[in-house]
């Protein structure tokens, strides 16, 4: 027996993907492909290897930014939130990264560093790294007054209060702002490849786009998509199973 | 911070930043980074030029046109969601994957359907904001005190006085608190928007002076268009702050 | 006022003739402009369990914590085993309103994260976080976590640690403030029972009148506004009488009613 839920999920992914099959064989505009067209598009690049390829290019500078963006952004985060002096200097730089329009930097990005991969990388980084600071600095901050006092009453240094209190305690709410952050990496890294130069799927799609193959270019559209998706929906899992208790422990009641 | 018993403001760093970025300039090490002084000269300069104003009001077009549209179909979708577990159920998934997807690989296929112009953007500024705005709502709605809902019930409230007397009131915290975020996913939204059809507004402008190296016009127009992403989410969050009194009343 | 000023009239027992485990002298601690204590003097004899009674802002656990080191008094020190102190020590351990446990760290974890600190190797920690876990009712609960747990027994993770340690002087800061009334007198109870079992010193932080004369040999009442102790009440005429019928006992009942007598102007 199925679940009502998944027999909902499922009754409205056939909803969806039947509009898009009717209103692309109608067709509502002549770039607008038929579901089927497109999956069998998708299978096709699939089974070519076109993917393939395309993601191994996709991927380079999204998995080395948000690796760079993870390590500086969790180190930074927690500087900002154990120091009162670091966070009046480096916080504001964040607050106002994490509120403006940063993608604005990469013509200026592309003139210093060329099209090459350093300024994918570079802007895969400035997207992903503000909200992976923030929400580092938040919660290190945010450790709760009794549990640090509590080690420090039965004698934890400083170094034990920060490795077995403040990052344990923390590490929720910095994976959520991990997953965030991998989330805005996807659209800086696909921005990249749409902005910058064509390489991987920003290439696949731009191609298609000129010699008019719009069944592909809408299967790479979904397929990056739905990478993101499943990928961003994995960490989530990861996170509840890893946190499930230490998220609801903080009640106090 | 507190230095010799005075404390200073919360953002005062940034003057420290901006003293950097002078020296930095004035040394004279790249081409990319000329001084601040400079930038700031460009910056009443090109204010008031023709070809700012227009990437200034385009923007505010499409950015004020975006947001409506997100606002005014957001709002109600969630508040529907809240209310009817079928719709919720069906809507919720698709909510989430967009609220978490990559929206700048659509682009292009809205710059193939709408055209290489305003339409375009106007919806990519619509797609950054509507899904917070949604998921908000929705929990929003969620959270109501039932008792308020029976309230109007016993007391006769048509289903559509209801909607906007009792749910909208109730959920507003929290809807206010999804605009806000909505808005500032906005202001992303409508520059990657404009850079990548680059053809309209700022991402013309950008396009112009970098292919003509103007740096300090560069800096400028990005200093003017960051200060005001900022002022708009710190408006955003004040207005939020004055709103949360009830939030905790409720 | 420099010393506490004693009533005659309760005082039936020779301070002088008992060690004090703690001792605080002309303790003052400033916020700033604000007085959350002045100059406060009190002693805690070895082996009883002493109250610190008052309404809110009376600074009773500014100076529990102060006592516990966690606190740095403006003035003043603070004395344990007649040695002054003024950083936490492994001859004192806290119970924490609450609880203070650690969400992601399961039951035994928890009981043995303070030899944990200590460098106590891993298997002897835990024989003894054992020992102590099953002390206070909590056998068959090792692997749980705290979310898992009533408020009630979760305090009995937070006692459990304090014991383990082996410190001499326990300091309990509202201990039983967050648990419903029926487990809190169980708890109470189960304190009177540790107080006669285990050679330790107790303070205790209240804000309850009836549990503070119910389980304490001496209670100190300290009045706010300027921060200062009151009275020194030692309740003798029931304290070695079973738990059952303290609460029927007139000495007992005299005493809550004229703690309330002095307590209730200060009541908003």
């Amino acid at each position: 027996m199925v679940s009502r839920s998944l027999q909902l999920k499922i009754l409205s992914a056939i909803i969806v993907f039947g509009a898009w099959e009717i209103a692309g064989r109608i067709p509502v505009s002549y770039a607008f492909p038929t579901f089927i067209d497109s999956m069998v598009a998708l299978v096709r690049m699939a089974f070519d290897g076109t993917l393939l390829v395309a993601y191994g290019e996709t991927l380079k500078p999204l998995v080395v930014g948000i690796l760079i963006s993870s390590i500086f952004g969790i180190g930074i985060g927690l500087w900002i939130g154990l120091s009162e002096k670091f966070d009046w200097l480096f916080s504001p730089i964040f607050i106002v990264m994490q509120a403006a329009p940063l993608a604005a930097l990469i013509p200026i990005l592309v003139m210093a560093y060329g099209i090459g991969l350093t300024s994918k990388v570079f802007v895969v980084c400035i997207m992903a790294m503000p909200v992976i600071v923030l929400n580092t600095a938040g919660a290190v901050r945010n450790t709760p007054a009794s549990i640090k006092e509590m080690g420090k009453s039965y004698l934890g240094s400083d170094m034990d209060i920060i490795t077995k209190i403040i990052l344990p305690s923390a590490s929720p709410v910095i994976f959520s702002g991990l997953r965030l952050g991998v989330s805005a990496g996807f659209i800086g890294a696909i921005l990249a490849e749409l902005k910058i130069t064509p390489t991987g799927v920003g290439d696949i799609i731009t191609y298609s786009r000129s010699i008019a193959d719009y069944p592909a270019m809408y299967a790479a559209i979904f397929s990056i998509i739905m990478l993101a998706v499943l990928f961003l929906n994995l960490l989530e899992r990861i996170e509840v199973y890893l946190f499930e208790g230490n998220v609801r422990g903080y009640a106090s009641d | 911070m507190t230095v010799f018993g005075i404390r200073l403001p919360a953002m005062s760093s940034l003057i420290l930043w901006a003293l950097l970025w002078e020296i930095v300039g004035q040394l004279d090490l790249t081409f990319f980074i000329p001084p601040l002084s400079e930038v700031v000269v460009t910056l009443t300069g090109v204010i008031g030029t023709s070809s700012f104003l227009k990437a200034l009001s385009e923007t505010a077009y499409a950015f004020a046109m975006g947001v409506f549209f997100a606002v005014v179909i957001g709002i109600p979708v969630g508040i529907l969601m809240g209310k009817n577990r079928l719709t919720d159920e069906l809507l919720l998934p698709w909510v989430n994957m967009f609220l978490s997807a990559p929206l700048t690989a659509l682009v292009p296929v809205l710059m193939v359907l709408f055209g290489f112009g305003m339409k375009s953007i106007i919806i990519t500024t619509t797609l950054f904001a509507i899904w917070i705005i949604i998921l908000n709502t929705r929990a929003g709605v969620l959270q109501i005190n039932r008792s308020l809902v029976e309230m109007a019930h016993s007391y006769g409230a048509k289903p559509l006085a209801a909607f906007y007397k009792i749910y909208f009131w109730a959920a507003l915290p929290e809807i206010l608190g999804g605009v806000r975020i909505g808005i500032i996913r906005a202001v992303k939204g409508v520059i990657i928007g404009q850079l990548l059809i680059s053809i309209v507004g700022f991402g013309a402008l950008f396009e112009l002076y970098a292919s003509n190296f103007l740096m300090s016009h560069f800096w400028a127009v990005l200093i003017v268009l960051f200060a005001l992403a900022f002022s708009v989410s710190e408006i955003l969050a004040y207005m939020e702050r004055r709103v949360a009194y009830y939030a905790a009343s409720r | 006022m420099v010393m506490p000023q004693i009533k005659e009239a309760v005082m039936q027992l020779d301070v002088s003739g008992t060690e004090n485990a703690v001792v605080a002298r002309n303790v003052s601690k400033n916020y700033g402009k604000v007085e959350a204590l002045k100059n406060m003097s009190l002693e805690f004899p070895r082996g009883q369990l002493t109250s610190l009674l008052g309404p809110s802002g009376c600074g009773k656990t500014t100076l529990l914590k102060i006592i516990g080191g966690l606190l740095q008094p403006t003035s003043g020190e603070i004395e344990v085993n007649g040695k002054p102190v003024n950083a936490p020590g492994p001859d004192r351990a806290f119970v924490f309103q609450d609880f203070a446990l650690m969400p992601w760290a399961n039951v035994i974890r928890n009981v043995a994260f303070g030899l944990e600190l200590r460098g106590v190797a891993k298997s002897e920690r835990e024989a003894i976080a054992e020992k102590y876990i099953a002390d206070v009712g909590l056998k068959g609960f090792e692997k749980s976590y705290p979310h898992e747990l009533s408020g009630g027994m979760r305090q009995r993770v937070g006692l459990a640690r304090a014991l383990s340690v082996d410190a001499d002087v326990l300091l309990m800061d509202e201990p039983f403030s967050a648990v419903d009334e029926q487990t809190r007198r169980k708890f109470q109870e189960d304190l009177l029972r540790l107080v006669q079992n285990e050679n330790k010193t107790f303070i205790f932080v209240t804000h309850s009148i009836e549990e503070a004369v119910y389980v304490s040999d001496q209670i100190a009442i300290l009045l706010p506004r300027p921060s200062r102790v009151s009275e020194i009440i030692r309740p003798t005429g029931f304290r070695s009488m079973d738990a059952d019928t303290i609460r029927r006992n007139p000495e007992y009942l005299d005493i809550v009613d004229r703690i309330w007598a002095s307590l209730r102007s200060y009541v908003e």
